[in-house]
């Protein structure tokens, strides 16, 4: 297998791995909160836009956890700097 | 597939490149000036106004009330900047509804710069509201030894905020260009409808963890500082 290859499988088998074990963590997390703001929002009703802000505040925080694996597997996907210097090797 | 609209070079004249980001945001701020001017031309006080300027004082009056709730006391100091940032990040992302356009904060150099005037604005602010000295201590706080992290926190909130807004939008239109491929009949459709609620959520967090910061800097807020992350 030569270097081409080799990055290519690496690149591919990374991104895929990234985004699925790097969604669990954010989805159980936002899971979590989403459960607990809905049952603060059934005892305490009147404080309702407080608890949405601060879930949407929260929900953004935890998702971009999630974000930052999906941008590094669209770098590995679609500009990944290896690849882009084997190809400028080879030509 | 491209990653980014940088990668769009629109016109070259040497060395000076003008790609899509440059030639969307500056049609944004075209349309943003010109509406502002429109819709403050004849401006009024008496019982019946014009409809574009209950439109604007729907918004200025919504923002103004969002910034006071996150804890600052003076809402009317912050409002320019936030409210700029608000509005034009959101009229970026909503303008995904004409087939054509992309977001020009779909882009790393756009969120980056707009996370910038944020790492900017906090000190700011907050030297005006407390002085040189008192925004300094803030960073030996609780103690001496967190000065580091503190640093280092003040760094990856402006990390955090350019990389969170570029990959949302980057995704959506990711996203729509793969089922496009996929699935190309309706499903695309809904797919960009979710992305118009996404480009919404995040504009609203983007100004929230924005005053967020500087509230949390200027230390006029009494119950936002759990939420620094």
């Amino acid at each position: 297998m030569d270097n081409t290859t080799l990055i290519a499988a690496a690149s591919i088998i990374t991104a895929g791995l990234t985004i699925g074990l790097g969604v669990l963590g954010p989805g159980m997390g936002q899971g979590r909160a989403v459960a607990s703001a809905l049952l603060a929002l059934a005892q305490q009703p009147d404080a309702s836009s407080t608890i949405t802000r601060t879930l949407f505040v929260g929900l953004a925080m935890i998702e971009s956890m999630a974000i930052y694996c999906f941008v590094v597997s669209m770098i590995l996907l679609f500009a990944n700097p290896f690849w882009n210097h084997v190809i400028a090797q080879v030509k | 597939m491209h990653l980014s609209t940088d990668e769009i070079i629109l016109l070259q004249y040497g060395a000076i490149k003008l790609n899509a980001t440059i030639a969307t945001t500056w049609l944004l701020m075209i349309l943003l000036v010109a509406g502002a001017k429109h819709v403050t031309r004849n401006l009024g006080n008496e019982v019946r106004i014009t409809r574009w300027q209950s439109l604007l004082e729907i918004i200025v009056i919504g923002i103004r009330n969002q910034i006071g709730e996150v804890g600052l006391r003076q809402p009317e100091k912050y409002l320019g900047f936030v409210g700029t940032l608000f509005l034009f990040i959101a009229t970026a992302n909503l303008l995904t509804v004409f087939p054509v356009y992309e977001p020009p904060t779909g882009s790393l150099s756009t969120t980056t710069a707009l996370a910038l005037l944020v790492f900017v604005a906090v000190p700011f602010y907050a030297i005006r509201e407390r002085g040189l000295p008192g925004y300094l201590k803030t960073f030996a706080e609780p103690t001496l030894i967190m000065l580091p992290f503190n640093i280092i926190s003040e760094l990856s909130h402006t990390l955090a905020l350019a990389v969170r807004l570029f990959g949302n939008m980057m995704s959506g239109t990711m996203i729509l260009a793969i089922l496009l491929i996929v699935t190309p009949f309706i499903f695309p459709m809904l797919m960009n409808m979710l992305g118009l609620l996404t480009g919404m959520v995040q504009a609203y967090i983007f100004s929230v963890l924005a005053t967020v910061f500087i509230a949390a800097a200027s230390g006029t807020s009494d119950t936002i500082n759990e939420d620094r992350g």
